[in-house]
């Protein structure tokens, strides 16, 4: 595995010609945890996407274990925040996960008991074996986003490019991804997400502070400080 | 009659396996588009004596080139771009078709098929265009199945989605134009919508969903065709409007259960509010 599984230097993102946020630095090292804090439209979700390939830098150089953005997808897993385009799939849960393993079959791959074991494991992960036979359209968003968490566990990915993973989820839905996290870290996983909720960065080992720019970047105690957060969000958090 | 019903059997296949995906990523207005700009090159081929197939093909190439052209130079949207073709093809196709001695019966058998006239050779055709859109789904059902639930799923998995996104859009192309001759232009729509929009009501896999359609398929072209022959009906007309009224009736038990599920569900708890006083 390599020391650095993100390197970002100089980077500009946006689309086509706009840039939304420019000069972002960042690299990270298997296990880290990068949460991305901000408002809508800060850049989150931009910043996803271009890690993830989706979206091209519009200068500056980015490379995601090694390679360009989009170049390695058996080992970049990446959740998109709605990820459901349309409720009227006939889908059920199960399936939705089992399509976690497509990266690593491509066209003509045949599924193996080891796929539908992987697939396994990430829906009692998740806990959503208890609906995985029940179509999609019927699970509430909380049932939803734990699929699609399964399916992106599913990928067995070395870097999860989260956005929001968290919406629609309750408090403990929200444990669990806290824990999903932490144990994917601990097998050397790099983990990148995007939330609105600042008690989300508590484990981070970096925290990104958006607004159409970096507005600061470092480990929680520092890039969460009271000045930042009053120029982010226009408040600060209750100490 | 024999030959109507095995044709529009297998145009109400085909449809299914084409139509499932048109409902799943929403191209609905994609398949209206293509199905009307197929009129021109059909038209220029009957004045010229060419086969409607190969005029249709041409028709299907300048429409979606021109969709893609617009959306990628000008950078208007889609619908925008679809609407503009779509109507310019059509009177396109109608202007052509008026220098027509047989003005209005051509312009009729295109709009509307001629489900029982149907030859031999389109037969033929109607199978290839069967196999090809079948091999197609199998091979790619992959990325569509990524790319109907998230493009960016389907993106980060490795898939080319503007490939498969094309693959789709020709797939759909290839059903219009095989299936014109017997359902016509302007309800090979009804036959690619319908019965797939039934089978996303009763269906909780893609596949079930695809057979569901080509049942339904089939069963309203058996109803539609007798329907025609006994109350001398239009057949194609026939066949779509048995296919729509279907969807209908399974909207409706759809509701009906639903209702009476929320029903049981509610009860058990009257029952328990009513125990408590």
């Amino acid at each position: 595995m390599p020391t650095k599984t993100i390197s970002a230097s100089h980077l500009s993102i946006g689309f086509g010609r706009h840039t939304v946020v420019a000069e972002i630095e960042l690299t990270t090292s298997p296990g880290a945890l990068v949460v991305l804090i901000g408002t809508n439209g800060s850049g989150k979700s931009t910043f996803l996407k271009t890690l993830a390939g989706m979206l091209a830098p519009i200068s500056g150089q980015v490379t995601i274990l090694g390679d360009e953005p989009g170049k390695s997808p058996r080992r970049v897993a990446y959740l998109p925040q709605h990820p459901i385009s349309s409720h009227t799939l006939p889908l059920r849960a199960r399936d939705v996960v089992a399509m976690g393993r497509f990266a690593h079959l491509g066209l003509f791959g045949r599924e193996t008991a080891e796929d539908r074991k992987i697939s396994q494991s990430s829906l009692e992960l998740t806990g959503a074996i208890e609906f995985a036979d029940k179509p999609l359209r019927d699970l509430s968003s909380g049932q939803q986003q734990r699929t699609h968490l399964a399916q992106v566990l599913t990928r067995q990915a070395e870097i999860l490019l989260l956005d929001e993973p968290t919406a629609g989820l309750d408090i403990n839905g929200r444990k669990l991804v806290a824990d999903l996290i932490a144990s994917e870290r601990a097998r050397g996983v790099t983990v990148v997400m995007a939330t609105h909720e600042l008690q989300d960065a508590d484990n981070a080992n970096t925290v990104m502070l958006l607004a159409q720019r970096v507005v600061s970047i470092g480990p929680p105690d520092v890039a969460l400080r009271d000045e930042y957060l009053r120029e982010c969000f226009g408040f600060t958090q209750p100490h | 009659m024999r030959l109507a019903l095995l044709a529009s059997i297998l145009v109400a296949i085909t449809c299914a396996i084409a139509g499932t995906f048109v409902v799943l990523r929403g191209l609905a207005f994609v398949g209206d588009a293509l199905s009307h700009g197929v009129l021109p090159g059909i038209a220029t081929a009957l004045i010229f004596g060419v086969s409607g197939i190969i005029g249709a093909a041409v028709g299907a190439v300048v429409m979606m080139s021109g969709v893609n052209l617009i959306t990628r130079r000008y950078k208007l949207s889609g619908d925008t771009a679809i609407g503009l073709l779509f109507v310019g093809m059509l009177a396109l196709g109608v202007m052509i078709t008026s220098r027509s001695s047989n003005f209005e019966e051509d312009l009729d058998h295109i709009l509307f098929g001629e489900t029982l006239s149907v030859k031999p050779n389109d037969l033929l055709w109607q199978s290839l265009a069967l196999v090809i859109v079948l091999l197609t789904g199998i091979f790619a059902r992959r990325p569509f199945l990524l790319m109907s639930v998230d493009e960016g799923l389907a993106r980060t998995s490795g898939f080319n989605v503007t490939l498969f996104q094309n693959l789709m859009l020709a797939i759909v192309g290839l059903t219009v134009i095989a299936s014109f001759q017997t359902v016509g232009t302007l309800l090979v729509l009804g036959m690619l919508i319908a019965p797939a929009a039934t089978g996303v009501l009763f269906a909780r896999r893609i596949s079930s969903m695809m057979i569901i359609a080509s049942m339904i398929g089939c069963i309203a072209s058996y109803a539609g065709l007798l329907i025609s022959f006994h109350f001398e009906l239009a057949a194609s007309a026939s066949i779509v409007l048995v296919a729509v009224s279907i969807f209908a009736i399974g909207a409706i038990a759809t509701e009906i259960k639903r209702n009476r599920n929320s029903l049981q569900d509610e009860m058990p708890h009257q029952h328990e509010h009513n125990h408590a006083h």
